[in-house]
């Protein structure tokens, strides 16, 4: 509770003892008057500024202006007919001050609430002053510090581990469950828990520029893009409050106006006091604050789950695009393949499978590799896995674009694509399994081939089912890659359409392509890494950006930003997405509906003042327990 | 050039309504109020006085919602 809120609190809990003494205490004339005014004043005087403000400013129909109105008027009708029945006006006022209190508190703590599950943001860093541990704002500690981490703290910047080892909860950052083990010489990232031991950790970033300020940066700002439906929302309000306010003053004033002219009624407050009432409940009713209130607290928890789940949403408007996305377009290395070659096969010179005998061929291939740093290289390498004892190899030599040849224990060999082998006047054989080939030849004799695959992420198989299964239609690859691998990956994985050969131009076109063809409200979404893919991020309907975690390119091309690289985080984000806009929905129906079913009964009277508070304080409350909802989506 | 403010707003169609209003504050090139947030964010004009801006938005926010306060 608040400041302000504590000050209602206190003015109601006042007007309350207030009311209830006076009716016990038995006097008349102006010192009634007075005594009333003076509780009504207590409960009211906000309001009636208000009024008179709005008055002021030009902005005269609103609820303050309409609850000031109905109950000095009530105030002047007791006056005027010399009743002293003053209590009317201060149990309107009091009723409508209750609801508002009720509304206020709801939504500030669950407004708080989430935003205290979403902040993952350090409150110090602890460096070392003269041999004492000291806590310091991590603002002051610069690039290049010693900070210490202890168990159980987060850790609050970017560095590598300088001594210590532990393991790191990085639920936060990804929502993945697995910790990440780290021992010198390992970056570690702010934002994620030190579960076991303690670290020393030289940093090597500013605070401001760390992970954990980022993720906080992106989240913060994503509840200022808003959303079609808020947008939406936000003008309906703006139509519906003037037109229920005067709907509310027409209510209190036609029909007695009517009676008096038409049915002889007489002027005065049983003629009015009906219909005032009716007015007022219906004012109350009107109130758009639950639908006002819940739309962007939808999304602001939808988002704030999702950012929980290292899916980071960078407005509620994407949000709303994520859910209609019915085509998902990847980017084949990097997001479905870990854009790292591992040996898929050994060959001999007739083409056989040789996995058995394949030591020869693979010592022979890493040995001539060991100086080149080429990534089929360095895999070659670490499928021999042994210490390269370069000693042996001799007169290298390196063909640009071709291979290498060298001479291996007195023996020639060369290494390389099919050209280096019709170089040395050798037939290849042409081997019939789709990858990268390394050919080999010794003593002038073909040995041989090598097949390297990029290597398929474990969960892209099941991700792309998942996409499915999570009503996505259909789903492309596109590649720089050759038509045989691009192919046998898209087979493999059950993706239905491929480009491949692709440009990074190319990329681009095609995707507009699948753009234009895309029908109706359905969006198209582009999964890439961010790495040089950044022109068709920002030109699909909606740019995911995978395993982001420290990429700063990335995170500015993408509107969705995966902190991890499992491809398995896109379905979820989808129905996250749904589940928010679901929600979005419910909310929008139940509040028109059943504050339209309470207006109609309340104009005919059925409604009263207290069913009129639920009408609006309990749908708002409802409203709010629903958008919260939203929040939990670890299990979907 | 764009700046966040810290603010405080209680009821979210004021924030709604304050943040159409503040649009047209001269010197504002953009701006969007977040009532989940609690928070304000201003693109200024490239020459505007940003401080005289925020004055300016200030004073139109009061008219609609007294109780809307910049930190």
């Amino acid at each position: 509770m608040n400041k302000k809120q504590r000050n209602m609190l206190t003015r109601i809990i006042i007007t309350l003892v207030m009311t209830i003494g006076l009716l016990f205490i038995d006097i008349t004339g102006w010192f009634r008057l007075v005594l009333y005014l003076v509780v009504y004043l207590i409960i009211g005087y906000d309001i009636l500024k208000k009024a008179w403000l709005g008055i002021v400013n030009g902005r005269v129909f609103d609820e303050n202006f309409l609850m000031a109105v109905a109950t000095v008027g009530a105030f002047a009708l007791a006056i005027y007919e010399k009743s002293g029945d003053y209590l009317e006006a201060i149990a309107v006022m009091l009723f409508y001050q209750i609801g508002e209190f009720f509304q206020s508190y709801a939504v500030g703590k669950s407004r708080r609430n989430i935003a205290a599950l979403m902040d993952i943001r350090p409150d110090y860093a602890n460096i070392e002053q003269d041999g004492i541990i000291v806590k310091v704002d991590p603002d002051n500690v610069k690039v290049g510090q010693t900070i210490i981490i202890q168990p159980g703290e987060r850790v609050p910047i970017d560095g590598v581990v300088v001594s210590g080892e532990s393991s790191l909860n990085i639920s936060a950052l990804t929502g993945e469950s697995l910790p990440r083990e780290v021992s010198t010489g390992d970056e570690v990232i702010s934002g994620s828990i030190n579960m076991s031991g303690m670290l020393k950790v030289r940093t090597n970033k500013e605070f401001g520029d760390s992970t954990v300020s980022k993720i906080m940066e992106l989240v913060e700002d994503s509840a200022s893009r808003k959303s079609k439906s808020e947008n939406f929302i936000a003008k309906f309000a703006r139509i519906y409050t003037p037109a229920v306010c005067y709907g509310a003053l027409a209510l209190a004033l036609l029909p007695p106006l009517f009676l008096i002219l038409f049915n002889d009624a007489s002027v005065s407050f049983p003629t009015f006091e009906t219909w005032v009432y009716r007015a007022l409940v219906f004012l109350v009713i009107s109130c758009p604050c639950a639908l006002v209130v819940s739309i962007p607290l939808s999304f602001f928890a939808g988002i704030g789950g999702a950012s929980r789940e290292g899916v980071l949403v960078k407005g509620a408007n994407i949000l709303e695009t994520l859910s209609k996305v019915k085509t998902v377009v990847f980017d084949k290395t990097g997001t479905l393949t870990k854009g790292v070659f591992e040996v898929n096969a050994y060959h001999g010179a007739h083409d056989e499978d040789i996995a058995d005998s394949k030591a020869q061929l693979l010592e022979y291939a890493a040995i001539v590799e060991a100086s080149s740093s080429h990534p089929i290289a360095k895999s070659l390498q670490r499928a021999y896995g042994r210490n390269i004892e370069r000693s042996r190899m001799s007169d290298v030599k390196e063909i640009s674009g071709k291979g290498i040849t060298a001479i291996i224990d007195g023996k020639k060999v060369a290494v390389g694509n099919e050209k280096l082998m019709s170089e040395l006047g050798l037939t290849p054989c042409h081997c019939k399994t789709t990858g990268t080939i390394v050919h080999l030849s010794i003593d002038g004799k073909y040995a041989g081939h090598i097949v390297l695959g990029d290597v398929m992420k474990p969960t892209s198989a099941q991700s792309i089912s998942d996409l499915y299964k999570s009503g996505v239609k259909q789903i492309v690859m596109l590649t720089g890659d050759t038509r045989e691998v691009a192919e046998q990956t898209a087979a493999r994985l059950g993706i239905d359409k491929v480009y491949s050969e692709l440009l990074p131009a190319d990329k681009v076109s095609q995707l507009e392509r699948i753009l234009s063809d895309t029908k109706g409200d359905d969006k198209v979404a582009f999964v890439g890494d961010g790495i040089n893919d950044a022109p068709v991020l920002s030109r699909a309907d909606l740019g995911i950006a995978m395993g982001a975690m420290g990429s700063d390119a990335a995170i500015e091309a993408a509107d969705v930003v995966l902190m991890n690289d499992n491809p398995l985080k896109i379905g979820k984000a989808i129905r996250i997405s749904r589940k928010c806009l679901k929600i979005v929905w419910e909310n929008i129906i139940m509040a028109l509906g059943i504050k339209g079913v309470c207006l109609i009964l309340g104009i005919f009277g059925i409604v009263n003042m207290w069913l009129a508070i639920f009408a609006d304080v309990g749908v708002m409350i409802l409203a709010v327990l629903n958008a919260i909802r939203a929040m939990y989506v670890h299990k979907i | 050039m764009s700046k966040t403010f810290k603010i405080e707003v209680d009821c979210a169609n004021c924030a709604n309504l304050v943040e159409e209003a503040a649009k047209k504050v001269n010197g504002v090139t953009d701006l969007s109020i977040s009532f989940m947030t609690q928070k304000m964010k201003v693109t200024f004009d490239d020459n505007a006085d940003q401080e005289a801006v925020i004055a300016e938005i200030q004073k139109v926010a009061k008219k609609i919602e007294p109780d809307f306060e910049i930190f």
